[in-house]
Parts: structure tokens; C-alpha cells; sequence
């Protein structure tokens, strides 16, 4: 017998006897499990308030958030953050955000779409990534293996900032998950991650320090 | 009384009596349950999500075969390694096995309760393994060589001034109360551990059967790299751990952080669904999922209990039990604190030898009302109690009890031991609290009320006749 066949076996026979299902209110009926929402923390329905929402989160997690008219106004930003930390180097993912960014930057890169050395970029002073989704009931970004160069980009640098698009805000995190589901169908990336606010601990003492192993940073732009 | 029974008692008796633990501890938690209760207020209805969530982890349960068989295709689909261990020592083989066949140099961990119950690193270390904890909590017990306080917050029976103390130890690094300072010098000694692991070891929270992906809540971010460096990833899961969908997430992420640490949602929340894929930048190049059962399915056969696996491992009960905060996580000698560590004890290590944790409760129920999932805590310790006895009768109990059934049950016996109770009180302080002392179990400590000088039969015969 395989460890497989043992394990599904001692479930198998635990299961034959039934076990008394949870005593459950009315209202559950009125909201199966994929729809959640009902309970969780409201969200408005026009953009303008998930965007709203969504600021109001994100600052509550210390991010900086900012809503940029165009591109021009997102390179003068990024540009005004890289001189404030004398930025020398920035790792990157390759993407039509990121890309006029990063040329307009004109500080060393560390592109790692292709594979990186991990020396490289621990050493750089922020990231540029793009995103999948910016969840407005959380201040969460949503970010995958394409969209964030990988796994470690998003995570090593001191800086991270986030480039996104006004259709990338979702109400809710069953939205940012279903989105995500369209559109990767079975062929899932190995890594998915809702970031919200910078890397931050409270083991000592349970007060709060930001940067505990990750970025001490994060900034989201939102284009149009 | 066994010994675990014995050194509970003794750990108890000197965390009850220190008053700087629990100052620090009410302090750790005051600002917790402000930050719990202003998050729980911003759900539409916390008791609907409860519901919702006890349903959820309900049917997860009920059918886990089946979401075991499709989190395990879905996963190897992608090329995912799947190890079924039934217990401790088969999940510690297969771990030493696949750190000896890469011939890994050092072992980056993530926080994993899970390897906590199966003394991983004890295996690990044996086998010549360098295992270094990367959550900050979990990396200052580990200095301190001391298993986890709490299942939650691994550190928080210790002042800044104890740990900048270990850290100028341990570290060279220079005193300071700042915890801000103090965080800082570990995230420069692990930066280095990450970059130079093999291996990365991590738990999980939630296995989904539908995507079957790993999920996993974090705030540090040392999770996200010791499963991002390292050319190996190992996750250790337990079986209880499936949600059957993606979409449940949504709920059990925002109501995982609220419950277990005072916070809308977690810093980092992330589905590992297998090792690199085509066309990633980085990412492991193996990754092992090893279930494990290790007595969990002795918990689904006891189908009274069998929502005792519903548990996420928030910690919630912990943090509001009258027992936990005064005799303090270290005192229940268990991997699992508190009342639910009390609970799936006796089940995953003996009944007759943790028995005495269930009666570690003041029954107060405060465990059942604040568990995000519902489970029914204080009654299940009532069910050990119960299973406990009826194994193995405790006979001295069963015949003082049926003397007062006996004395209870015939007025004139009753009369008469009141009489002798009232003729015998006044010598009591000459034995109060020794040996001799029948009461000594509550007079050591407290008084006992005077009986009253004549019983209410004799008043009313009094009134009467008058």
C-alpha cells in the first residue's frame, strides 16, 4: 500500500460516521460561498469611490498612493523618488508601463524577465513593477510572475513601486481573484502575491517596524 | 499526576505569580483587541462571515478525500513533487532525504507551526543541516533556543531589553531599546542567509483543491524569499488545511488577519501553485509538497471533534483565554497553545498524558465566541474530560462522589454531617492548609465561609414553636 492509499484510507473510514453540520443562520442561503461580499467590508460601486476606497486603505498600510493624469506625470514622480534616495541602480520587469519609465530614469538596470544574478539585485536601490490588480476593499496590489518580473523583485528591494492602470482597480478581493482566473484559465504562473503596504513586523513588543525583510517602501501609481 | 500534568502544574504555578509577564503580555494584547475589534466592525456582519467560514471549513472537511485527490493532481500537473507522509518520522525522512540528495549547503525556514510538531530542525540539525528561522520572532526564540510562545507572535514573552541583549550575544550587534534598530540588525544577518540558501522550507496556510496552489500569510516577507532564493522549495501542510476553492481566499485572508492579529489583511499574501514554469526569471526548480497527517485523522474520526480541524491557526483563542494570559504559552509544554492546543493535544499525543490541559479552562467560553470558524472549543475540552474519565475512571473522585450522592439522598445522614461539619469547623485553623486539613486544596490560599450556626430546618421548627 502506498502512503497515498494509507492517508485516503484512515480519511475514507473517519469520514463514514457523519459529523453534525454547523448550526447556521438563514441568511447563508442568501449567500453562497463564492460570494462573500455580503459579509465582508463594503465597497462603493463607482470608480471614482473604489479609488477613493482604495486610497484611504493603502494609506491606512503606509503606502504612498498617488493618481497620475498621464505617463508624463508618473516619470516626474518616479524621478522626484530616485533623486529623494539617490537611486543608482533599479531592478526591473520589462512591460509598456515600465519600459518609458525606466528609459527616462537613465540609471543602471537589472531587467529580470530573462534571469538575474541574485547579487545584482539585492544591491538595487528600488524596483519598477507592473501589476494584475489593485483591490480597493483592501489596499492590495495583486501580483503575478509576468507582471512583477518574477518572484523576488517585488520582495528584495528597499523601494518597490507599482505601475497601474485605472481598469486594473477591482472592488474586492473575490473580483481581483476571479480576474486573475479569466485570465490565466489552467495555465496558472507559479507565484501569485496580494501585497499590501510595505514588509513590515511587530515581534517585538508588538510595535510596528516597516521593512522587516522586504521593501521599507512601497508607491503605487495609477495611470489613466 | 504524570509529569507532563507535574512540570504544567510547577510552569504554571511561577508564570502565574510574575507580574512583569503578565504586564507585558496584557500590554501585547490591549492594543490587539482594539485593532481586532475596529477591523471585525468594518465587516458588513462578522457573525454572517463566521458562519460562512465554519461552512466553508466544514465541507472541506467532510469530503477531504476528495479535495485531497484534486489538490494533489492539480499540483503534480505542474510539476510539483507531492510527498504523503503519515506521520512526524516519515515527513522528517523525506525532508533529510531531499536536502542529502542536493547535497544542500544551508536551510532557510519560513515560520511553519506544522514543522514545530514534527521537531523538523532537531532532524535537520542532526543530519549535519544548517537550519536558519527567517521570521523575526521565530529567529529570536531560535537564538534563545526555545521552542515558540505563542502560535502567532513567537516572541512575545520578551522585552527589548532581552533581545537587544541576545542580539549583542548572538550577533555583536550594538545594544539598543529601538525595536526599529533591533529588527534591523536581523534583517542584515538573514539578507545574507536568503542569498546564499539551497533550500527553503516553509508551512502553509491554505492548500486550494481547485487551483491546487499553496497559500501563504505573511507581513515580513521572509516567506516570499526563502521561496524565491533558493534552488529547493519544501512545503510542509497539513491535511486540514484544504479550502475547496480559489474564491474562498477572499473570505479567509481578511478574517485570518483580523482574528489573528489585529489587521485588515496581512502584508503579503501568496499562492505558490509549483517550481519555475517556462519562461519565469527565478522561482525553485523543485518544489516539494509534503502532507501530513500525523494523528489528524484520528481528530476526523472523532466526529464530535471533527471541527477541531477546522482551525486556521490565527491564534484568536489564545489571545483571549484567562488561562493563557496568566500561565503564559510556554507553560502547556505542547506545539499548539492555549484552548485549541488543548484541544488536539490528547489526540495527537495521548489522551491520559495531556489530559490535564483540558481541565486548564475556566469554561468561560470566551475561546468558542471569538473562533473565526467556529469551532466549539470549551465544550470539546468538556468531551476530553468526559473521554478521559470514562478510559480510565478516576476511582477516589467516583467515591466521594457517590458518598455525597449517598448523604444527599437521606435527610437525617445529611443532618447529621452538617452537626458534625459545624461542631468541627472551629479546630479547622489549627490544621488550616496541612496535611490533616480535609479542605486544604482551597483553604491553602483562601478562607472558607463559616457555616451557619443553625440550619434553616432548625429556624423554621424555632419560628414555629414560637
Amino acid at each position: 500500500m502506498t502512503n497515498r492509499e494509507i492517508i485516503l484510507g484512515r480519511v475514507r473510514e473517519a469520514l463514514k460516521v457523519a459529523a453534525p453540520h454547523p448550526v447556521l443562520r438563514d441568511s447563508l442561503a442568501a449567500a453562497p460561498a463564492a460570494t462573500p461580499q455580503k459579509w465582508l467590508p463594503p465597497v462603493g460601486q463607482t470608480m471614482e469611490a473604489q479609488i477613493e476606497l482604495f486610497r484611504q486603505n493603502a494609506e491606512a498600510l503606509k503606502v504612498e498612493f498617488r493618481v497620475c493624469a498621464n505617463v508624463t506625470e508618473a516619470i516626474q514622480h518616479v524621478k522626484k523618488l530616485a533623486a529623494a534616495g539617490g537611486w543608482k541602480k533599479i531592478g526591473r520587469q520589462r512591460g509598456e508601463l515600465t519600459d518609458p519609465v525606466a528609459r527616462e530614469l537613465s540609471l543602471l538596470e537589472v531587467p529580470t524577465d530573462r534571469g538575474y544574478a541574485v547579487d545584482d539585485l539585492e544591491s538595487c536601490d528600488a524596483a519598477l513593477t507592473e501589476c494584475e490588480a489593485l483591490v480597493a476593499q483592501t489596499g492590495s496590489v495583486l501580483v503575478s510572475a509576468p507582471s512583477a518580473g518574477g518572484r523576488a523583485l517585488s520582495v528584495l528591494p528597499p523601494h518597490h513601486v507599482v505601475l497601474a492602470r485605472r481598469n486594473q482597480m477591482v472592488p474586492d478581493l473575490t473580483t481581483a481573484l476571479l480576474r486573475v482566473q479569466e485570465k490565466f484559465k489552467d495555465r496558472w504562473p507559479s507565484f501569485l502575491s496580494f501585497i499590501s503596504g510595505p514588509s513590515r513586523t511587530g515581534d517585538i513588543e508588538r510595535i510596528l517596524v516597516l521593512g522587516a525583510h522586504g521593501p521599507k517602501k512601497l508607491t503605487i501609481l495609477l495611470l489613466p | 499526576m504524570n509529569v507532563y500534568a507535574k512540570e504544567f502544574n510547577e510552569s504554571a504555578r511561577r508564570y502565574t505569580a510574575d507580574l512583569r509577564h503578565r504586564e507585558l503580555i496584557q500590554k501585547a494584547l490591549a492594543g490587539y483587541y482594539a485593532k481586532r475589534d475596529e477591523f471585525k466592525n468594518r465587516f458588513q456582519s462578522w457573525p454572517g462571515a463566521r458562519d460562512l467560514a465554519a461552512e466553508i471549513k466544514w465541507e472541506a472537511i467532510n469530503h477531504l478525500d476528495r479535495y485531497l485527490d484534486e489538490f494533489v493532481s492539480k499540483l503534480e500537473a505542474r510539476g510539483t513533487k507531492v510527498f504523503w507522509a503519515p506521520g512526524a518520522q516519515e515527513a522528517r525522512d523525506y525532508i533529510v532525504g531531499v536536502a542529502r540528495q542536493h547535497q544542500v549547503r544551508a536551510i532557510i525556514k519560513s515560520k511553519s507551526m506544522t514543522a514545530e510538531e514534527i521537531h523538523l530542525n532537531d532532524a535537520l540539525e542532526k543530519a549535519g543541516f544548517e537550519v536558519v528561522e527567517s521570521d523575526l520572532g521565530e529567529y529570536i526564540v531560535q537564538l534563545r533556543e526555545e521552542p515558540p510562545y505563542h502560535l502567532v507572535f513567537p516572541a512575545m514573552h520578551l522585552t527589548r531589553q532581552q533581545i537587544s541583549d541576545l542580539f549583542h550575544d548572538k550577533l555583536g550587534s550594538e545594544p539598543t531599546n529601538n525595536p526599529e534598530d533591533l529588527t534591523m540588525a536581523a534583517r542584515r544577518v538573514l539578507r545574507r542567509k536568503y542569498c546564499k540558501a539551497d533550500m527553503g522550507i516553509s508551512g502553509a496556510n491554505f492548500a486550494i483543491a481547485e487551483t491546487g496552489m499553496i497559500s501563504i500569510t505573511e507581513n515580513e516577507g521572509n516567506a516570499r524569499l526563502t521561496t524565491s532564493l533558493p534552488k529547493i522549495h519544501v512545503a510542509l501542510v497539513g491535511i486540514e488545511k484544504v479550502l475547496p476553492r480559489l474564491s474562498d481566499l477572499a473570505l479567509f485572508l481578511p478574517m485570518l488577519a483580523t482574528a489573528g492579529a489585529g489587521q485588515s489583511i496581512t502584508c503579503y499574501n501568496t499562492l505558490y501553485g509549483g517550481p519555475r514554469q517556462p519562461g519565469e526569471p527565478d522561482g525553485p526548480e523543485e518544489f516539494h509538497v509534503v502532507l501530513l497527517d500525523n494523528r489528524r485523522t484520528e481528530i476526523l474520526a472523532d466526529a464530535e471533534q471533527r471541527d477541531a480541524l477546522h482551525c486556521i491557526r490565527c491564534g484568536a483563542c489564545l489571545n483571549v483565554c484567562p488561562i493563557f494570559k496568566n500561565i503564559g504559552g510556554h507553560s502547556y509544554g505542547t506545539t499548539y497553545q492555549g484552548p485549541i492546543g488543548s484541544v488536539i493535544t490528547p489526540h495527537l499525543r495521548g489522551l491520559q498524558d495531556w489530559k490535564h490541559l483540558s481541565q486548564a479552562s475556566s469554561l468561560c467560553g470566551a475561546c468558542t465566541e471569538t473562533c473565526p470558524v467556529k469551532i466549539n472549543l470549551h465544550h470539546h475540552l468538556l468531551h476530553n474530560r468526559r473521554n478521559a474519565v470514562r478510559a480510565q475512571p478516576a476511582r477516589l473522585e467516583k467515591l466521594i462522589q457517590s458518598a455525597f450522592v449517598l448523604m444527599m439522598r437521606r435527610p437525617k445522614l445529611y443532618q447529621f454531617a452538617a452537626r458534625m461539619g459545624r461542631l468541627a469547623q472551629p479546630l479547622q485553623p489549627l490544621v488550616r492548609g496541612t496535611i490533616l486539613d480535609p479542605l486544604r486544596a482551597w483553604t491553602k490560599t483562601r478562607s472558607f465561609p463559616p457555616l451557619a450556626q443553625k440550619s434553616f430546618r432548625e429556624l423554621w421548627r424555632e419560628r414555629k414553636a414560637s
